[in-house]
């Protein structure tokens, strides 16, 4: 991505990686930005690296290619996959209704180490029906997914991130707020704060009452009028902002919102929410810019702050801040169309992701392309 | 068909069939370039039976030829656009009866006929007549959610549902 040149950013399209039969739900860069995975319709999960390296940073240029398929842990679609803070784990999402864990673990065989491959070492069972999104929080010690079956749950990972697993995962709450189909789930950069959208229009906010360790809904965030699809929280910290202050949601009425979080004392004067918690507003709302399409996902670049969509239209939008812009009023940012990728896929977009170590490298997108993926 | 323990609609309607479509020599020519138009559209979906009754939709007037969209956009001023067109399909079916449970099943078959024939660059969008449905905007919603149509033909029960609304019966 090439940005601000004149006022308006061009979209480079590095490489398109084919390899699953039919529709791609779901991509994510691992923490060091070296390995891609991406899910879809097939039931299998790919692990995309770059060819003969495995340092960072220059190797987001080279030749991706699939360095492995992680199979038959799930019966049906895969419709999400997360991967741990460590980079070591990874968490998939199926609309079987259960949620499977893998790890990388060294493979030995006649005493010489082949390599570290991912192993599936837990699956998590509960949900009633299909597992829409899975999310590790930023300690790794905690992991939420949301269903068709309007809970969002809570798991404890037992044991800490440097051991391995074995199959230590404890429900730790299952939160019934929402009265429709869960479709996301995301934690907070930082802190134990959870968000989840649905079909319901609403965004809901999760923290536990320390006092009780019990897990209840702190906020709710009114204000689309459609599904909300997609949730990304802003990872970088602005000049007034501190980090995971804002969040950027995304939907079925095809706008994007940014909520910004006003603590108790804040100097804007918004009242506090219920019981002392922040009080979410929502401060902006892009519309007009999806062509009417729903927008399914939202991501906000950890390093330039730049925000990406992925439309319904076929088409991939990267928004970023005006800068200098006056914060009058609740700091109410302005926000412009930067660059726009018309038929970025042959179908709807489904999936954007920045890659959290290269600025500007536009993370992968990926499409309802059948059979080429 | 599915086994129903009682039938909602006791007495339906019933609508005559249109004549069939007249192919010109021009649609038989591979090396004519021929975009789909309404009444191709109508044909594809005409005989999707009924879940409830063994008649098609369109016999039980479900359907109607002029409420089928293939919006044809051109978009102006726009040198660089090779594609000109769309590729949006807007259906609007009216159930048989406004509190028909069946609704969202008979948008679902019409959707899924449509995904099956067209090419994949198409967005079909199902919905329901406005005023046609005591639950409209909760059909349509569910219709127009990807992620749940596509959960729902994974449902082994409900796709073998379907595919029964879907198979042409002799003389249809």
């Amino acid at each position: 991505l090439s940005s601000n040149q004149g006022n308006m950013g061009r979209l480079e399209l590095l490489q398109t990686l084919s390899g699953h039969q039919g529709r791609v739900w779901n991509v994510a860069w691992n923490p060091r930005g070296d390995i891609l995975a991406s899910c879809g319709e097939d039931k299998t999960i790919r692990l995309w690296t770059t060819e003969g390296t495995s340092g960072q940073g220059d190797s987001i240029v080279g030749n991706w290619v699939c360095r492995s398929t992680l199979v038959d842990a799930h019966q049906r679609t895969i419709r999400a996959v997360a991967w741990s803070p460590c980079g070591n784990r990874l968490a998939s999402a199926s609309f079987d209704a259960t949620t499977a864990v893998w790890e990388r673990r060294i493979q030995q065989s006649g005493g010489l180490i082949r390599g570290k491959e991912f192993e599936c070492v837990a699956t998590l069972e509960g949900h009633e029906s299909e597992v829409k999104s899975v999310s590790w929080a930023r300690s790794g010690r905690l992991l939420a997914t949301c269903s068709r079956d309007r809970s969002v749950w809570i798991w404890e990972v037992e044991n800490g991130e440097d051991e391995e697993l074995e199959g230590e995962f404890e429900c730790a709450a299952v939160l019934n707020s929402h009265s429709q189909d869960v479709k996301r789930v995301a934690w907070h950069p930082e802190r134990d704060l959870l968000a989840s959208a649905s079909y319901d229009d609403t965004v809901r906010l999760y923290m536990e009452d320390q006092a009780h360790g019990e897990w209840s809904e702190i906020a709710v965030l009114s204000s689309h009028t459609s599904t909300v699809w997609g949730l990304s929280w802003e990872v970088q910290r602005g000049e007034k902002t501190e980090v995971g202050c804002r969040l950027a949601t995304c939907g079925g009425d095809g706008s994007v919102k940014i909520w910004q979080e006003f603590g108790p004392n804040n100097t804007e004067g918004v009242a506090p929410g219920p019981n002392g918690y922040p009080t979410w507003k929502c401060i902006c709302t892009l519309s007009g810019h999806h062509g009417g399409r729903p927008v399914y996902d939202v991501s906000w670049c950890p390093c330039t702050g730049y925000i990406a969509t992925a439309c319904g239209d076929d088409a991939i939008r990267i928004f970023g801040e005006a800068v200098g812009g006056d914060s009058i009023d609740f700091g109410t940012p302005s926000v412009e169309l930067l660059a726009t990728q018309r038929s970025a896929h042959l179908q709807d977009v489904n999936s954007v992701t920045w890659n959290p170590t290269v600025p500007g490298l536009k993370g992968a997108l990926c499409s309802a392309r059948m059979s080429s993926g | 068909m599915a086994k129903l323990e009682k039938l909602e609609n006791l007495n339906p309607k019933l609508f005559r069939r249109c004549d069939d479509r007249v192919i010109s020599s021009e649609e038989q020519d591979e090396n004519v370039c021929d975009e789909f138009d309404n009444r191709e559209i109508f044909d594809l979906i005409r005989s999707i039976n009924d879940p409830e009754h063994p008649l098609t939709l369109e016999e039980l007037n479900v359907l109607e030829i002029n409420n089928i969209h293939i919006l044809k956009t051109f978009l102006k001023h726009v040198v660089f656009h090779v594609d000109n067109q769309n590729n949006e399909i807007n259906v609007r079916f009216t159930p048989t009866i406004p509190h028909c449970s069946m609704a969202t099943l008979i948008g679902l078959s019409i959707q899924v006929q449509l995904l099956r024939a067209l090419p994949t660059r198409f967005k079909v969008s199902v919905q329901v007549t406005p005023g046609s449905h005591a639950s409209e905007s909760a059909v349509n919603k569910q219709l127009a959610d990807k992620e749940r149509v596509a959960a729902a033909l994974e449902n082994t029960y409900l796709l073998e549902v379907i595919n029964q609304c879907l198979t042409l019966k002799q003389g249809a």
